[in-house]
C-alpha cells in the first residue's frame, strides 16, 4: 500500500513551495513509481539542481544530492559511473536544465548513460522571482519581459530527441496517473531517460499573465496537449499548436557502460601503444 | 664506468609523475577536459584508471568535470581532475562547492600564462591567489606547489591523503615547465609514501548525522548507496544537511571549516630552508621558480653573499609562522615569482614589515633564471649599503 509518508522527511517540512505550484503532483507520481516499481530507498539517489524543482531533492528520503545550478546531470554522471547499481534520477527545471544547464544535458543524452532526467517546466524562473526562461512562449509577461518575451523557445523533447537520448516522454500534471505510468517507463528504461513535466507556476506565470487560478492552469495544460498515439490518428490542422505527451520516442540500443567497457575493457589498441 | 642506477629508477615527465601518483594514491575516478598544458594528465589517466578497475570520462567541459569527480567521490570513490589556468577558472564554484559540502578531491592546475586564453603553452605562477580566492564566499583552503616532476608525483599523493583526512578540496598547483620536465625518478621511496582514507561512520544508518563532527571537526562519511540514506547540499546546512537559515548553525560550520584545517596547520604547512641559518638575504620562491632560486644561492655565496632560500611547498595554508621568524632573523627578503606580485602580499603580512621585502617577478612567459634573481640580490645590496 503506498503512503508518500514511507518517502519523505517530515522533519523537514514545511516545504518552500508556493500554494497552487505543480511540483508537488511531479513528486508524487515519481514516488508512486518507485513505488510501484519496488524499488528500495537505499538504491535511489535522487540529484538536482537549483531552482524550485530542485528543492524536491531535499524532502524525499532516498540519497539526496542538491547541487549547483544547471550542473546535476554531470554530478549524475559521477555517480552512477561509481555506483552503477543505483538508480540514478535527476530533477531540473526548465531554467536550470535548459539554460545554465544546457550543454551538459545534451551530453548526458549523448552519453546514454542510464539514468532519468525529470525537467520540470513551468516557463519561468519562480524561486528568483519570476524572470522569462528558454521555455516562456513568446508574448508571455515576466519580470524581464515587461514588454513580453521576444524570444525562440526551446521543445525539450526535440532537443533530448536530437541529442541521442533514447527515451523522450512529455507528462503533464494535469495528468498526474499518466505522469506516474510515463516516470515508471522511464526509470526502467535502460539509457538516458529524458521526461519533460509542465508544471505551473500560478504565483509568477500565472498572476502576471492573468492566466486564472491553479486549476485553470491546469485545463490550459489539457487544452494546449495532444496525447502523442491520439494525435497520430488526426489530421493535422487538428493538431497543430498542440505539444504531444506521453512516450514520443525510445530506441533499444546499448547505454552506456559503467563497467569500463567503453574504455575496451582496458586494453589498449595497438596503435596507440606507448 | 657506468654508474649503476636501482631498477626503480625511471625517466618521468611530470604530468605522468601525477597520473601515476593518483593511481598509487588510490585515485579511482578522473574527469577532465583537454587543456593545455595538462592534457597529458588526462591521457595518462584514460591509459591506467580501466586497467586499474577504475573509471576515466572525458567531461563536456570543466564545470562538469569537477562536479563529475564531487559525484563520484559521495559514492566512494577518489576522484581527481586536473586542468589549467581557464579551465581552473570555470571549476571555482564546485571548488566552493567540495569546500562546503565537505567532499574530498584533488583538483590539479597546471599554470600556464594569464589572463584570459593568455599562453598555453608556457608557465606561470599566475593561479595562486585564485587557488585561495577563487571561489566565492569564505572558505579554507589547501594549496601545495610543485617544484619538479618528483615532487609532483609526492604533491599528488599528499593532496588526496589530505583530502580524504580532511573532507576538502585540494589544489595541487604546478607549471607549463613542471608538468613538460623529465626527470629521473627512483619510484622505491615513492611507493613507500602513506596513503590515507576518510573516516567512515560506524554508528547505525538511522541515527547517521552526516554533518556531526567529533574533535577534529571532520565528519564521518558513508558512501552513497551504503544505506546511509542523507541529503548533501550547498546551501547552508545543519548536522542533518538540512537547509538552514540559522545564524548559530551557520556560524558554527563556518567556523569549523576553518578550524579542521587550521588544528593541522603545522602538520599541512610544508616548506624546505636551504643555508637561511647565517644568511643576509633570502629568496622566497616556490614551484619552478625556486629550482632556479637555489642555483642563485650557491652563485651569491660564491661572490660571498650569504644567501638563503626559502621555499614553500605548501603554499595555503601560507607558512607565516616560518616567514614571520626569517622577516626578523634576516635583513631582506626577496620575493621571487613568476607573476606581477601574488605570494608576496602573504609575505608581507607575515613579515608585518614591508621595508625588508623586495620582488623579482616576471609575467612574460618564460621562466625567471639563477641570472636574473641575482641581479636582485647585488643590486639590493648595493642599494642598501
Amino acid at each position: 500500500m503506498f503512503d508518500f509518508r514511507d518517502y519523505l522527511r517530515l522533519d523537514m517540512f514545511p516545504h518552500i513551495l508556493c500554494p497552487g505550484c505543480g511540483h508537488g503532483i511531479v513528486l508524487n507520481a515519481m514516488l508512486r513509481a518507485i513505488h510501484s516499481l519496488g524499488l528500495k530507498k537505499d538504491e535511489v539517489m535522487v540529484i538536482s539542481g537549483i531552482g524550485c524543482s530542485s528543492r524536491l531533492s531535499g524532502y524525499v528520503d532516498f540519497n539526496t544530492l542538491h547541487t549547483t545550478h544547471g550542473r546535476p546531470l554531470a554530478f549524475a554522471t559521477g555517480i552512477k559511473l561509481a555506483r552503477p547499481e543505483l538508480n540514478v534520477i535527476v530533477i531540473t527545471g526548465d531554467g536550470d536544465g535548459l539554460s545554465i544547464g544546457g550543454n551538459h544535458l545534451i551530453h548526458a543524452a549523448r552519453r546514454n548513460l542510464a539514468m532519468t532526467c525529470l525537467l520540470l517546466n513551468n516557463e519561468i524562473y519562480g524561486m528568483t522571482g519570476g524572470q522569462f526562461a528558454p521555455t516562456t512562449t513568446p508574448g508571455k509577461l515576466s519580470t524581464t519581459s515587461p514588454q513580453g518575451q521576444s524570444e525562440r523557445t526551446f521543445d525539450s523533447c526535440r532537443l533530448a530527441e536530437a541529442a541521442g537520448a533514447t527515451f523522450v516522454a512529455r507528462g503533464i500534471t494535469y495528468e498526474p496517473m499518466a505522469l506516474e505510468k510515463l516516470v515508471a517507463a522511464a526509470l526502467q528504461h535502460d539509457g538516458f531517460s529524458f521526461v519533460e513535466i509542465l508544471s505551473d507556476c500560478p504565483e509568477f506565470f500565472g498572476r502576471f499573465n492573468r492566466v486564472g487560478s491553479p486549476s485553470d492552469m491546469l485545463f490550459t495544460q489539457k487544452q494546449h496537449t495532444l496525447d502523442a498515439k491520439a494525435a497520430a490518428a488526426l489530421p493535422p490542422e487538428r493538431r497543430k499548436g498542440k505539444l504531444l505527451t506521453g512516450i514520443l520516442y525510445q530506441e533499444t540500443s546499448a547505454s552506456y557502460s559503467t563497467t569500463g567497457a567503453q574504455n575496451g575493457g582496458g586494453r589498449i589498441r595497438p596503435d596507440m601503444q606507448e | 664506468m657506468a654508474t649503476a642506477v636501482a631498477n626503480s629508477v625511471e625517466l618521468l615527465q611530470g604530468n605522468t609523475a601525477c597520473a601515476r601518483a593518483a593511481i598509487a594514491a588510490g585515485c579511482r575516478f578522473f574527469a577532465g577536459y583537454p587543456i593545455s598544458p595538462s592534457s597529458e594528465i588526462a591521457e595518462k589517466m584514460a591509459r591506467l584508471l580501466p586497467a586499474a578497475g577504475g573509471k576515466f570520462i572525458q567531461m563536456e567541459d570543466e564545470i562538469a568535470s569537477l562536479a563529475a569527480c564531487i559525484g563520484a567521490s559521495l559514492a566512494g570513490m577518489k576522484a581527481m581532475t586536473a586542468t589549467s589556468g581557464p579551465g581552473f577558472s570555470l571549476m571555482q564554484e564546485h571548488i566552493g562547492y567540495a569546500a562546503y559540502t565537505e567532499v574530498p578531491c584533488v583538483i590539479v592546475n597546471v599554470m600556464r600564462g594569464g589572463p584570459s586564453t593568455g599562453l598555453p603553452t608556457s608557465p606561470s605562477q599566475g593561479d595562486v591567489m585564485q587557488a585561495r580566492w577563487g571561489t566565492h564566499g569564505d572558505h579554507p583552503s589547501i594549496a601545495l606547489a610543485a617544484a619538479s616532476p618528483r615532487e609532483f608525483y609526492e604533491l599528488t599523493v599528499r593532496a588526496f591523503n589530505l583530502a580524504e583526512r580532511l573532507r576538502t578540496p585540494v589544489t595541487v598547483l604546478a607549471d607549463e615547465v613542471v608538468a613538460h620536465m623529465y626527470e629521473k625518478v627512483d619510484m622505491a621511496p615513492l611507493a613507500q609514501l602513506p596513503i590515507e582514507n576518510r573516516k567512515r561512520p560506524n554508528g547505525a544508518p538511522g541515527k547517521h548525522l552526516p554533518y556531526a563532527a567529533g574533535e577534529d571537526g571532520v565528519p564521518a562519511m558513508a558512501p552513497f548507496g551504503d544505506g546511509y540514506r542523507y541529503h548533501v547540499t550547498g546551501l547552508a546546512h545543519d548536522e542533518r544537511g538540512y537547509p538552514t537559515q540559522n545564524p548559530a548553525v551557520i556560524a558554527s560550520t563556518q567556523r569549523r571549516l576553518h578550524d579542521k584545517i587550521e588544528r593541522q596547520r603545522h602538520d599541512i604547512v610544508q616548506f624546505e630552508t636551504v643555508d637561511c641559518d647565517d644568511a643576509d638575504v633570502v629568496v622566497f620562491a616556490y614551484g619552478i621558480v625556486s629550482s632556479a632560486a637555489r642555483q642563485t644561492i650557491r652563485m651569491a655565496r660564491a661572490q660571498g653573499i650569504r644567501a638563503g632560500l626559502f621555499r614553500a611547498i605548501t603554499l595555503w595554508p601560507f607558512p607565516a609562522e616560518a616567514i614571520s621568524a626569517l622577516a626578523k632573523q634576516v635583513g631582506r627578503i626577496v620575493v621571487a615569482e613568476m607573476n606581477l606580485g601574488q605570494m608576496v602580499g602573504e609575505v608581507e603580512r607575515a613579515a608585518r614589515s614591508t621595508k625588508c621585502i623586495e620582488t623579482c617577478l616576471k609575467a612574460d612567459g618564460e621562466t625567471i633564471s639563477p641570472e636574473e634573481i641575482l641581479t636582485k640580490l647585488t643590486a639590493g645590496r648595493t642599494a642598501h649599503v
